[in-house]
């Protein structure tokens, strides 16, 4: 599987009118909800950094929202818009940013660092690159395990895919064929670095060959292409075909943080960019197609100004966490319960049906040059002995 | 009834909390087909089958990141460091992901990183390791030591039953050499509870895993000099029962700390602390250390000798405190 769908012009999707809605009414939330917190970062009001997505939310918006209720994502450090699909409001979000005991995480943490175990299925990410893609694969292996029949979707950028953890996390991934989804966002910028010095390749996607997966390519700007190819790429993983790549070619807009004003990227890439805006070629999609008009722009404008007043006041009237209290929560001792959902019998999992002979079977060494010699070692002059003997193609991987 | 070795014990630990709760699985390098390259897991695959004792790659991170994963969806993984001293590779996802979790964000790491650990048996450099002190300077981690075949069995089964992640560092010198009589019905042992291996009144003795032995036939040897140590095994480094530490060095007003572990940033030096904030009064010396060196662990047998402490050590530093 290699494609690359064009979403906004041909419309490659199946989404009803009030979906299409939707999408837009989280990808503008994601937008205003972020304009609003550089104003409150100018105001000192945030505590710490300000990581934004100015031009990527097509790709948080996109990908979180063609999953299914009980699949788990684990977002990046740009993609609040998908933790605001999940369910999150933006006063979850704001209050972290801010540093207020309403908080998710009670101030112990900020930015979008925060999750939900067991109602939202979103796991909180951590600073360093990379982790989540194991730890989203073990949740994939524990999922299957468990008979859940679910995804595990994440999000990292063209610089994580050069750490030693996004090998090991994918190549293990691979071989268990754990239903995880891996969205690389391509923003062309890791800080400062551009991803010409961060990988060798032209499309990133190509990273899926090294581990016999496959992958896509989609225009991270274009919020239906986005969402029509997470849908496949899910239904795939799904079904039990293993992981796959996609990688959603975007740029980032803004600097690496709200404090990076961003001079050593080509004011011609910015320019360039600018006239690809997801937003922008969304709301052109929206009208071209009929399926909105300047009242129903208005209404959702309006309901997301709304909203985000209310909870910038939530937030700036909460209060800050009592000092006191950053003793507390380093061990779980009694105040949270661990219980697996079971899908299927326990019985399957438990002797003696999980009784196995505890050997590998000659039949899975095929590939890598180790294959079963011919049975007979009659003179070797037909066609099946030679046809045996060839070392059979690898599994067809990436395109 | 044959006695049972500490490596069994691991063994049986392992079996009877899969047999007791399906949501614990095995992840690891080698530990289903081969057993482990210590046989710790040998027989799981056969009892519980693929879907429970997970083959992995050579990845110590991936192995890791998959166990918090697990967690996370309410399975209680066992995750197998084939020797300890891998557990270098995975330090990231041990020391910022799972240790941070609950603190951070309310999610419970319901894992144990297991291993064996420690010196002895000529492994050299990269097989020999007592990586503990990483850990327990690390808020959020457990981190257990386990000397006897009971403990070992019991404590494991606590560590499972835990909700936090706990590393459950093995003796591989102790594996085979030390074994005893286990009882037949399910027991466990409590984290973050030291015991006393033997009373006396003289000085005492802290010490963990392979040392606790060696402090042990030390303390035999000074007995015959007269000389009546308490010897103190912490079983858990972190949460260090410093109660059990206090209420014997109040008893016996001298004490000595022997461990393996390289002497800079041992848990000798947090002991120290620990005493000389909350029982200065009782000393009647100052505290003193059997450690190994301030080096990485060497190969020869001479060298490793050398460099690790032993029961003779232990009764000449013990003889001079006694005396002081």
């Amino acid at each position: 599987m290699r494609f690359v769908f064009d979403g906004l012009e041909k419309m490659a999707s199946t989404l009803t009118r009030q979906q299409y809605l939707e999408l837009y009414y989280y990808m503008r939330l994601n937008r205003e909800l972020e304009e609003q917190m550089v104003r409150l970062f100018r105001q000192n009001k945030i505590v710490g950094g300000l990581y934004s997505s100015f031009g990527q939310e097509a790709i948080s918006v996109g990908t979180a929202y063609a999953l299914g209720p009980g699949d788990w994502i684990a977002p990046m450090i740009r993609n609040i818009g998908a933790l605001l699909v999940r369910g999150f409001k933006p006063r979850d979000i704001l209050t972290q940013h801010m540093a207020r005991y309403t908080s998710p995480t009670l101030g112990k943490d900020g930015t979008s660092h925060f999750g939900d175990l067991k109602a939202r299925h979103v796991v909180s990410p951590i600073s360093m690159l990379g982790d989540l893609i194991p730890v989203m694969t073990g949740i994939a292996m524990a999922g299957r395990y468990l008979g859940q029949k679910i995804v595990t979707v994440t999000w990292i950028g063209d610089g994580g895919t050069s750490t030693g953890v996004f090998h090991e996390g994918l190549n293990l991934a691979a071989v268990q064929k754990a239903p995880l989804v891996l969205i690389v966002e391509n923003n062309q910028w890791a800080y400062s670095t551009p991803v010409e010095r961060q990988v060798p390749l032209k499309d990133l996607a190509d990273r899926a060959k090294a581990y016999g997966i496959e992958s896509a390519i989609v225009d991270g700007n274009d919020a239906v292409a986005v969402e029509r190819t997470t849908r496949e790429a899910v239904a795939h993983a799904r079904a039990g075909n293993g992981p796959v790549l996609i990688e959603a070619k975007t740029m980032r807009m803004r600097g690496h943080a709200q404090h990076d004003a961003a001079e050593y990227v080509p004011k011609e890439m910015f320019e360039e960019w600018k006239r690809r805006d997801p937003l922008d070629r969304y709301e052109k999609f929206l009208t071209d197609n009929k399926l909105w008009d300047a009242k129903t722009k208005k209404d959702i404008d309006a309901r997301i100004a709304r909203e985000i007043q209310a909870d910038v006041e939530f937030a700036e009237n909460s209060p800050f966490p009592p000092p006191e209290s950053a003793a507390e929560g380093v061990y779980c001792e009694g105040c949270h319960t661990v219980e697996a959902e079971w899908k299927r019998p326990k019985e399957e999992v438990m002797p003696p049906r999980s009784s196995v002979k505890a050997e590998w079977p000659r039949k899975m060494f095929t590939g890598n040059g180790s294959q079963p010699l011919p049975e007979k070692t009659a003179p070797a002059k037909s066609k099946s002995v030679k046809k045996s003997a060839r070392v059979p193609v690898r599994a067809k991987a990436g395109r | 009834m044959p006695e049972t070795t500490y490596l069994e014990a691991i063994r049986q630990g392992l079996g009877e909390e899969m047999q007791r709760d399906p949501a614990v699985v095995l992840i690891g390098e080698d530990i289903g087909v081969y057993g482990g390259a210590f046989k710790a897991t040998e027989g799981l695959l056969e009892r519980f089958g693929w879907e429970r004792v997970i083959e992995t790659p050579i990845s110590e991170s991936a192995i890791v990141g998959a166990a918090v994963g697990m967690s996370y969806a309410g399975l209680r993984p066992v995750a197998e460091m084939q020797f300890i001293d891998f557990i270098a590779c995975g330090f990231n996802q041990i020391t910022n992901f799972a240790a941070k979790s609950h603190y951070r964000w309310s999610a419970p790491v319901p894992m144990v990183l297991r291993g064996p650990c420690g010196g002895g048996v000529h492994g050299g450099p990269f097989h020999s390791a007592n990586p503990e002190m990483y850990f327990v300077h690390t808020p959020g981690l457990k981190v257990v030591c386990p000397a006897t075949a009971y403990d070992a069995k019991g404590l494991l089964k606590s560590a499972i039953r835990d909700n936090n992640p706990v590393l459950f560092f093995e003796h591989k010198f102790l594996y085979r050499r030390v074994k005893e009589n286990l009882p037949e019905s399910d027991f466990t042992v409590p984290l973050g509870k030291a015991v006393v291996r033997r009373e006396g009144r003289d000085l005492t003795i802290v010490s963990y895993a392979a040392m606790l032995h060696a402090s042990l036939e030390a303390a035999a040897e000074l007995e015959k000099e007269g000389i009546d140590a308490e010897v103190i095994d912490l079983r858990t480094l972190l949460p260090l029962d410093r109660e059990t530490i206090l209420a014997s060095v109040r008893k016996t007003n001298k004490l000595l700390v022997v461990h393996e572990d390289t002497r800079t940033g041992g848990i000798a030096g947090e002991i120290a602390a620990v005493v000389t904030e909350s029982a200065f009064e009782d000393l009647d010396g100052p505290i003193r250390r059997v450690t190994s060196l301030d080096t990485p662990v060497p190969y020869a047998p001479q060298l490793e000798e050398f460099f690790m402490p032993n029961a003779a050590k232990v009764v000449a530093e013990a003889r001079e405190l006694a005396h002081y």
